[in-house]
């Protein structure tokens, strides 16, 4: 079953998610890609990817959930983490009230959703970074999903995706941030104790102390088209360097034309995709029998 | 020597002046003058007793990357023997950003790697002022599995403005090659000590910072980002570097309070900046003893609570 199918089966899993924030409400919406009007419909229909110049609009981990899993196959785990400020941060705002405004605006569950679900029947542990959640950063919260995701794939023995849009560290819990690139990478050791695949999919954009950490530890590494991922993010690259950043620096095809990922994905794609990756990685021909 | 002071030690610095003054024109023995001297002397150690123990932490951030600092390789022929340099990734190149070896540190042959920014202006542009390239985490790397083989402990010593920003770096990998290190530290099977000399900056730190203990000096920070770099993204203004390093919390008192480390290493009263030789004895001995309590540890225990020491890293609550 490929998602045309699944989506002509089960058109309300996809039209019922809320379109996203970041994008204008309404019927129709202007395409930031080819400037193209595009009936919110038709982008819906096509994950938000539009069909005049293939622009990966950004969306919302629910929206990647219901894209992602087969019908009625997802579950949700670990909605009852939540932030704390353990450092008293304060900026422009306190830390407390930037919490607030994003658990009223997105919700509670911060910058990262945790689901257990089918992709054309391979059960997979899933997290998913919510970008509008504080620009997807990564705190205390985040680090603890992303850890407890990677154990529940090993628990029940199955492949662990991480979709990634961040970022980086959330300044705002100080070094417990810096410390979260420590523990989520420690953690991915489990998955290769366990022998189990584990698959990043980075997604726009994926920067800082995300990238530098387990973003970049999947056995295989898979990137939306035309996202932007790197450790620093451009503009400070430019201020240190002082030169004009190469085209196209920093975004899917360099990364995949410096041998830094394994392929660029179109999300239309990514069903059959992970199918047939996960049918690879779990084959296992020379496993003896237990 | 030629000594650079920050704003904040200037008066420390007149009063150093005077003495240093005093001290000159009192070389026939004359006792009023060095009564003088050793008056004006007690008076400037309050002083930098009072300015360091009062110090901001926009303060502390500029003491933790002041000019006089001693940098990593200061302190090796002070606290290590026989030490020989290994260079190169095998791959691509020899970043002088981070250099590593074999050491003696005592009676034990060990893994020393460390950031180094360099003493005059040409050792800063040679070794990039300790920001590392891709090929610098990766020859770490490369050096944490070679002291894996010889069953060496490794020891790290963390200053560091944070990884290069750069074109080149973001090509070959700087993500990728920080995740690693963190990863295989993990799990490296050899007791790892890491400690923080100066600037704890960010990834570019942390990529040789994971292991069993963490140490800091007395006037080192640690921090997920730089106070100007936080500044300039949440108060869009880099100006606002010290209200940034308030609410970054990056001191040794605030991670000790947070339960981040292990273990302060005292510096002379003066600062590592004014007293290498006290501060490389200081260092030494809490080392000393911080290896032979790991050193004590069978390393399959060792591993065990190394997993347990990064999975219960964050504070959150659960409703
Ligand atoms: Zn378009």
């Amino acid at each position: 079953m490929n998602w045309i199918t699944r989506l002509i089966e089960s058109p309300k899993t996809i039209l019922s998610s809320k379109p996203d924030k970041s994008a204008p409400e309404g019927m129709w919406i202007k395409c930031p890609g080819c400037s193209e009007t595009l009936y919110n419909k038709e982008l819906s229909r096509s994950q938000m990817v539009c069909p005049r110049c293939d622009q990966h609009l950004r969306i919302s981990a629910e929206e990647r959930a219901n894209t992602l899993f087969d019908k009625d196959s997802c579950e949700e785990f670990d909605g009852e983490l939540r932030s704390i400020d353990p450092v008293e941060f304060k900026d422009l705002k306190r830390y407390k009230d930037r919490l607030k405004d994003a658990n009223k605006k997105v919700g509670k569950q911060d910058a990262m959703r945790n689901y257990i679900g089918d992709i054309c029947g391979q059960t997979v542990s899933a997290s998913i970074f919510e970008f509008k959640y504080m620009g997807g950063s990564m705190g205390s919260v985040v680090g603890e999903k992303i850890v407890r995701g990677m154990e529940r794939a090993v628990e029940r023995k199955c492949p662990y995706l991480l979709v990634t849009s961040s970022g980086g560290a959330r300044m705002q819990e100080s070094l417990l941030s810096l410390m979260q690139m420590a523990k989520t990478s420690s953690a991915a050791n489990r998955l290769n104790e366990a022998k189990l695949p584990f698959v990043c999919l980075l997604t726009d954009p994926t920067m800082g102390g995300v990238s530098a950490s387990v973003a970049w530890l999947g056995d295989v590494i898979i990137a939306e088209p035309d996202a932007l991922i790197g450790f620093a993010g451009p503009r400070v690259i430019q201020e240190t360097v002082g030169e004009k950043l190469p085209e196209g620096f920093q975004r899917s095809d360099f990364l995949l034309e410096h041998g830094l990922i394994d392929d660029v994905v179109d999300r239309r794609e990514l069903r059959d995709y992970l199918k047939v990756l996960f049918e690879h990685l779990m084959h296992r021909a020379y496993r003896p029998a237990c | 020597m030629a000594r650079s002071y920050l704003e904040f030690e200037r008066p420390i610095a007149e009063m150093s002046a005077k003495i240093d003054e005093l001290s000159r024109m009192g070389s026939d023995a004359d006792v009023d003058i060095a009564e003088e001297v050793e008056r004006l002397s007690k008076k400037r150690d309050q002083l930098i007793e009072k300015t360091y123990g009062q110090a901001t932490r926009g303060q502390m951030a500029q003491l933790s990357r002041h000019p006089d600092r001693p940098n990593f390789l200061d302190y090796v022929p002070l606290i290590f023997d026989d030490f020989k340099e290994l260079h190169g990734d095998r791959a691509f190149a020899d970043d002088a950003a981070i250099v590593g070896g074999i050491a003696r540190f005592g009676s034990r042959s060990v893994m020393i790697v460390g950031h180094q920014k360099g003493r005059d202006t040409r050792e800063k542009i040679r070794r990039n002022f300790g920001m590392a390239r891709p090929e610098g985490y990766r020859k770490a790397l490369r050096l944490f599995h070679l002291a894996e083989r010889f069953d060496m402990p490794v020891m790290t010593f963390i200053d560091t403005a944070g990884a290069w920003p750069g074109i080149d770096a973001e090509e070959r990998g700087q993500s990728e090659a920080i995740a690693r290190n963190l990863m295989e530290l993990a799990v490296l099977k050899v007791p790892v000590i890491c400690t923080v000399i100066g600037e704890g900056g960010s990834g570019g730190a942390l990529a040789i910072g994971v292991g069993d203990r963490l140490y800091m000096q007395q006037l080192s920070t640690y921090s997920v980002i730089s106070p100007e770099g936080c500044a300039a993204i949440l108060w869009r203004d880099r100006a606002f570097a010290d209200k940034a390093a308030e609410s970054l919390k990056p001191t040794v008192t605030d991670l000790q309070e947070l339960g981040l480390i292990d273990g302060v290493i005292p510096e002379p009263k003066e600062g590592a900046h004014r007293n290498l030789e006290e501060a490389a004895s200081m260092m030494s001995e809490v080392l000393d003893n911080a290896l032979n309590e790991v050193l004590a540890i069978p390393v399959e225990k060792l591993l065990e609570q190394r997993e347990q020491r990064l999975r219960q890293l964050g504070e959150f609550a659960e409703v």
